[in-house]
């Protein structure tokens, strides 16, 4: 769906002032979309966990008399076909739809992160076996198995968080694949090795170190599409069940009654897309910041 | 090149293999049959229903028949509509799914390519950045909030078109375009990445320097060798495809094969399910030995790894 810009260079120490950590945020900080992005997406999150506390609605009261009324002084965002306020449900859809992104981010990233340290590690036949089964899992309709899995194990949100994370980790196999192998021939790792470290050791604490910063780039990523494939499930109705909600049933919701209640539509789209659009660029924004020779949206921006 | 997609055939095989060995025993370890769901079915008569289809040997004598059956394209019966074959079912819906899938990577080629290519003519221009910005907004946008606006503004508002159905050729218009512009997105950011790298190359400069007409050097030259990553870019992009119709086909009320295999995984009927994900994958295994044979045509470089 998305182009994975995949970089093979790995982030090798640049001799500067400060730890690299403290460099990559100074980076991060001049990059004004980048910042933009971070603070839009805290704020959206806070307001998700937070702001439900202080609403007068819940996000299930229903009010039958009052039905859909379009935004005003009682309702900011107006309220959905059974009086539901839809300011407090787009807060509690957000809250699902923010839990699967990280839900689901961090088991694809336990997977992917140990699959790549294992078939790197073994890069002869092993690895290259693994790296095969890599690619042609990659050809695979997934979004069945996915389907499959949320329909027969009865839709319950906490299964549908693993089965999302359970089948997009491939591509953090291959780029954490695709460092180890360079790592692999640096001096410490042989260093480590004389000194009679298990691989397992040197995976863990030498490996992983200095893999952070690439795992952290592709996470972010990760974030944004894991939150469509929810939103998308969501969307045809094998997602989250009512009355709890996600933002992909609301912008189904809001679909099925557009043409006479267009802002239980609109506000749920805007919402969904502008935080998509702001984790992606917070995705790029921390390429640049903790990987700067792989800048390839910066070239393709100043080009 | 004949033994190169002969070769990339049958590596498709175990794939295939692998694939309905897992949803044999997927489906069949979950709690519920096929016959669950009819509340009203006395127990002897489900009993009889079993046996008529089989369910109730053991296992392993049920997955040896499976599988000898596949060798021979049959998919087995279909539960929930009594003497239809899967395969008549699945093929009678994949036609439609297949044509939608056609038009979408159409509209996703047809406006993608042109959109990056036409972006890179002039890299900062004002046509750059508008057809930049729209890309990088399309990319956000997705299938399912693209579609029901699209709807709203062609079907509702304007009334060019039906909002639902798959009836005349107008009806293809709008889930094409809705399946189509979210891949024309990235395909537009790649044409256009890819060309202004291929712009700076020596090769071009050769072609210049020995007098070819600026467009022959930038469709002939250029483009052709910016498609590759974008080509590639499309084998995984079918995959996406394929999810997306299954959006589509449910807002627009299409009669494709994504709601067969929707309505077969919740009646757990065994057979369809192992039907629909196998015509899945292999038209998925298709194009992307396609991709391949197209990559190979585009830049007999990439033969290197087919020693």
């Amino acid at each position: 769906m998305k182009p994975s810009c995949v970089n093979d260079t790995p982030a090798v120490a640049t001799p500067c002032h400060g730890s690299p950590w403290r460099q990559a945020w100074r980076r991060l900080s001049q990059n004004r979309a980048a910042l933009a992005s971070l603070a839009f997406v805290a704020l959206v999150g806070v307001a998700c966990f937070v702001l439900p506390y202080f609403l007068p609605y819940g996000y299930v009261s229903q009010d039958r008399m009052l039905g859909p009324v379009p935004p005003c002084a009682q309702h900011w965002l107006g309220t959905d076909i059974l009086g539901r306020d839809l300011l407090a449900r787009l807060l509690q859809g957000g809250q699902v739809s923010l839990q699967v992104g990280l839900i689901a981010t961090l088991v694809s990233m336990c997977i992917g992160v140990a699959y790549g340290l294992v078939a790197g590690w073994y890069s002869g036949r092993a690895g290259a076996l693994m790296m095969h089964g890599v690619d042609v899992l990659y050809a695979l309709p997934f979004t069945l198995f996915v389907i499959l899995l949320t329909v027969v194990f009865g839709q319950e949100i906490g299964w549908i968080y693993v089965a999302i994370g359970a089948v997009s980790w491939l591509t953090m196999a291959r780029i954490v694949r695709n460092q180890v192998c360079v790592l692999k021939t640096q001096p410490f790792v042989e260093a480590s090795l004389c000194l009679g470290q298990t691989p397992l050791c040197i995976m863990t604490r030498h490996l992983l170190p200095n893999l952070a910063g690439t795992i952290i780039i592709y996470a972010t990523l990760t974030v944004p599409s894991v939150m469509l494939t929810e939103a998308f499930i969501s969307f045809l109705g094998l997602g989250v069940k009512a009355p709890m909600t996600s933002w992909g049933l609301l912008i189904k919701e809001g679909a099925d009654v557009m043409e006479e209640f267009p802002w239980l539509l609109f506000f749920p789209s805007c919402l969904f897309s502008a935080t998509l659009f702001a984790l992606n660029f917070l995705g790029d924004g921390l390429r640049d910041a903790l990987d700067p020779r792989s800048t390839s949206t910066q070239k393709e921006i100043k080009e | 090149m004949l033994l190169f997609v002969f070769r990339r055939v049958v590596g498709a095989v175990p794939v295939l293999w692998v694939i309905a060995t897992v949803v044999f025993f997927l489906v069949r370890f979950v709690p519920g049959g096929p016959f669950d769901h009819e509340r009203t079915l006395p127990e002897s008569v489900k009993a009889q229903l079993n046996a008529h289809y089989g369910l109730d040997r053991p296992l392993a004598a049920q997955y040896g028949q499976y599988l000898l059956n596949l060798l021979r394209g049959d998919l087995g019966p279909s539960y929930k509509y009594p003497g239809w074959a899967v395969n008549e079912l699945v093929w009678e819906r994949a036609q439609v799914s297949l044509e939608l899938g056609f038009w979408g990577l159409l509209v996703a080629v047809g406006l993608g390519i042109p959109a990056g290519a036409l972006a890179a003519m002039r890299p900062g221009s004002w046509l750059d950045r508008g057809l930049t910005g729209l890309a990088t907004l399309g990319i956000c946008v997705p299938t399912f909030v693209l579609g029901p606006l699209l709807v709203l503004a062609f079907a509702l508002k304007l009334g060019w078109f039906h909002a639902l159905g798959w009836g005349g050729a107008g009806d293809r218009v709008l889930p094409a375009l809705a399946l189509g512009l979210a891949f024309a997105a990235p395909v537009a950011r790649l044409t256009r990445g890819s060309v202004l790298e291929v712009r700076s190359q020596d090769y071009m400069r050769t072609a210049r320097a020995k007098g070819l007409g600026e467009s022959r050097v930038y469709f002939v030259h250029g483009l052709r060798n910016a498609l590759v990553p974008v080509v590639t870019y499309l084998g995984p992009a079918a995959a996406g495809l394929v999810s997306g119709s299954f959006v589509i086909e449910s807002m627009f009320n299409i009669p494709g094969l994504g709601k067969l295999f929707v309505s077969s995984a919740f009646n757990r009927e065994y057979t369809m399910i192992c039907g629909t994900v196998l015509f899945y994958a292999v038209a998925l295994l298709a194009l992307n030995i396609a991709v391949d044979v197209l990559m190979v045509w585009l830049n007999p470089r990439a033969r290197a790894g087919d020693k």
